[in-house]
């Protein structure tokens, strides 16, 4: 009797006690204040005194990691006052990590943010970040920039649109996703470089004919499946609406004949075998590696593993986007690599802009080109003469002044990242028919954008 | 200056009979709760302030950034709607066969023979059965990762063998990537429960055995007769702890399958993950966490009481 009523006072106590040291969630976690907007920016890191910057970046693959070591370097060989304190991560363990920092007391000074409604866009929305626009007019970054890329990263102040409002991150490199190669592989099979979509699903099946896997894709992580549809996507269904359902704005849907139609398209592929077996339970950097061992002939993914491809292939690799048809511009999907912004945390914001800005100057873009990354500016003049990389140069330039840039499809509501890659895992498995497919796509869409 | 013991004894005695006996007795209640309060006031820190923030966290609405709003027990009755988080709570009972049950099936038979047995090198072979244990888990998944590939061992094994017709993308399969994930847990458990069970054998005292033997018993009328009702006190903290582990893995699912193919493998511990830092639902996530505390508390329980039972 007496231990029972012991152990309901002390719970009684801990709860009380709880309820008055307990407050909403999210009162009073970070005190973030807006900039005045009439400030006089300082531009002259030099004046800024000893301090030291927090840098939180997902440059971790070998070129990637190379460009920022080395403009890391230069920034704080040309101001010694700075100490850059870089953490970096990859891409999937920044993405999670960092809604806890940011919300944290001692949150980095700048950060790599995912333009996603589920990263940037809600990071907006809770005011975590600095709008740009200050620095925007003070380092001419509207001129730096094409439109299409900053649009990328503009959202409205509340966080509700995506792609108007201001600007508030830039990024250093340029993404589009194509068809890698071996240049060895198609002469020993007889194939030309297909241009064209219908050109390059007879290559497929001549590859598969002659008992090659046509097809390399490790999608045990569930979004490499993104990279292959959505360029199927931007063949068979027209880019802005595309662009609508990929931005989660409303007056799109999934539950059109042209979006089943890629979607049967992946079906038609996992069912004539062209995939190498057990897709859902390969790692993704096992199957590029494959196509760099000759295990099969193309691998749909992203710019970003030209470097790594090329240090393994040399010439023998190549890269390509093929076109819906024959003289038209490829639509596919691609972007910037993830941007950087300004916590609002941050002590010293006219120092975080600054190194935004050095990040992506001129000379930082000819960094990017040595180091084998896709600069986001200048694209052209820095292609380098040969080799995949020219490839890639070209086909970015290609595609975001002929054709369209598409999307990234996760980008459209929180949970798209998981509703999508889960559905692809369903299709190449057999389970989902393309109109379920379609479906799941559709509810998700269709929730987020009618506000359920 | 020295006091005699006499006068002191006597001056608490003086002392005592001031003060009367109620407060003496009160004194003596409290005394206790003094000795444990340090290690307490860690608990209370660590364990139940966190505890008591969850369940507060569970009843708003909340992205984990901006302010939230308070929605009572929505979060409880949406988990409850939750197909996908039904369907995560009965893989982990799943869990709980592969992690808890087959272990101490397994850590019976190899703990009887083992202590039977009196092989030389004992000690040696009774490391390699614990090592799985002292291994990190996230070591454990990615070397499971590597044998359940597509050409991974497992698969070249089958096909060396000639079972070509077996291989499969182990991890990437809908109906067999649960019980691949669920063996990794044997594999790791297994170790843990036979040495727990050797211990408990170690000390049925070998007369029984002797006068079993006398009366014509076999091996394995002795197992059963002596060996598992001897152990049933190990076999109890043996099925706690698994259950738990069971329970609440989540650093496999995380590493292997991320919840994959489709959500088949998805356990409650990993949605509370995917919850609070993918999709930013901080509040559900602490309401799926609380379920889960309460549902491991209530079946440790009900394994507890079982045990305390059948041992008196």
């Amino acid at each position: 009797m007496f231990k029972k009523r012991t152990a309901t006072g002390i719970a009684v106590a801990a709860l009380a006690a709880f309820a008055l040291t307990g407050c909403t969630p999210g009162a009073s976690t970070t005190t973030s204040e807006a900039l005045d907007p009439n400030r006089t920016v300082e531009t002259d890191v030099s004046k800024m005194g000893d301090l030291t910057l927090t840098v939180w970046d997902q440059e971790v693959r070998g070129g990637q990691n190379e460009q920022m070591e080395q403009l890391n370097a230069a920034f704080e060989k040309e101001y010694p006052n700075i100490t850059i304190d870089r953490v970096s991560q990859s891409f999937d363990d920044l993405g999670k990590t960092l809604r806890l920092a940011l919300s944290g007391d001692d949150a980095p000074n700048v950060v790599q943010v995912n333009n996603a409604r589920s990263s940037l866009g809600s990071f907006v929305a809770a005011e975590q970040l600095h709008p740009l626009d200050a620095w925007v007019d003070a380092y001419g970054w509207e001129d730096r920039f094409s439109e299409s890329v900053l649009n990328n990263s503009r959202y409205s102040a509340d966080g509700s649109a995506f792609g108007a409002g201001s600007v508030y991150a830039l990024p250093q490199v340029g993404e589009v996703v194509g068809v890698f190669y071996s240049k060895a592989k198609l002469a020993e099979l007889g194939i030309d470089l297909p241009t064209e979509w219908s050109a390059f699903e007879t290559a497929l099946k001549t590859a598969k004919d002659a008992g090659q896997t046509p097809m390399l894709l490790g999608n045990i992580e569930k979004w490499p499946a993104g990279h292959v549809f959505g360029p199927v996507q931007g063949a068979y269904v027209p880019a802005d609406q595309i662009q609508t359902l990929g931005y989660g704005n409303p007056g799109g849907t999934w539950d059109t004949a042209e979006n089943l139609k890629a979607a049967t398209v992946l079906d038609d592929w996992m069912k004539a075998g062209y995939f190498n077996d057990g897709v859902n339970g390969t790692d993704y950097d096992a199957a590029w590696q494959d196509l760099t061992t000759g295990s099969g002939v193309f691998l749909m993914a992203g710019s970003w593993l030209a470097a790594d491809l090329e240090d393994a292939m040399g010439d023998d690799v190549g890269f390509f986007t093929p076109s819906a048809n024959e003289g038209a511009a490829a639509n596919t999907t691609g972007g910037t690599g993830l941007p950087f912004a300004i916590t609002t945390g941050s002590k010293n914001p006219d120092l975080a802009a600054a190194y935004i800005d050095f990040i992506t100057n001129d000379d930082a873009m000819k960094i990017l080109a040595d180091t084998g990354n896709l600069p986001v500016n200048n694209t052209a003049e820095l292609a380098p003469a040969d080799g995949v990389l020219n490839d890639v140069y070209s086909a970015f330039g290609n595609v975001t002044t002929d054709g369209t840039l598409l999307p990234y499809l996760d980008y459209a509501t929180p949970t798209m990242g998981d509703t999508l890659g889960e559905a692809l895992q369903g299709l190449l498995d057999g389970r989902l028919s393309p109109e379920e497919f379609a479906a799941a796509l559709e509810a998700d869409y269709g929730d987020f954008t009618s506000g359920k | 200056m020295a006091i005699s013991p006499v006068a002191s004894s006597s001056l608490i005695r003086k002392g005592a009979s001031d003060h009367g006996r109620s407060r003496r007795r009160g004194g003596a209640r409290l005394t206790p709760y003094l000795y444990i309060l340090p290690a307490l006031l860690v608990y209370a820190a660590f364990m139940l302030y966190p505890l008591g923030r969850a369940v507060h966290l569970s009843l708003f609405k909340w992205d984990g950034l901006s302010l939230a709003t308070f929605v009572g027990f929505g979060n409880y009755v949406d988990i409850a709607s939750d197909e996908r988080l039904r369907a995560a709570f009965g893989h982990a009972f799943v869990f709980v066969f592969f992690y808890a049950i087959l272990p101490v099936c397994i850590g019976l038979v190899l703990a009887s023979i083992l202590t039977r047995a009196r092989v030389h090198g004992l000690s040696i072979f009774r490391t390699i059965v614990f090592l799985p244990q002292v291994i990190a888990m996230v070591v454990v998944a990615v070397a499971w990762r590597q044998i359940y590939a597509p050409d991974g061992q497992l698969n070249t094994a089958l096909r060396a063998i000639g079972l070509d017709g077996l291989t499969r993308a182990w991890l990437g399969d809908y109906t067999f990537s649960l019980p691949a994930v669920g063996i990794i847990g044997t594999w790791v458990s297994t170790g843990l429960v036979t040495v727990l069970l050797m211990a408990g054998m170690a000390k049925i005292p070998g007369e029984r055995f002797e006068s079993a033997r006398l009366d014509g018993a076999g091996a394995i009328r002795e197992f059963f007769s002596i060996t598992v009702p001897a152990v049933r006190a190990e076999i109890t903290v043996a099925l706690t702890l698994t259950i738990v582990a069971s329970l609440k893995t989540f650093d496999l699912i995380y590493v292997t399958t991320g919840g994959g193919p489709g959500s088949s493998t998805t356990v409650p511990s990993y949605e509370v993950y995917r919850r609070a830092f993918q999709l930013g639902e901080a509040g559900s996530a602490a309401a799926v966490g609380v379920t889960l505390t309460l549902m491991i508390f209530v079946i440790s329980l009900i394994v507890n009481s079982i045990g305390d039972k059948s041992s008196s």
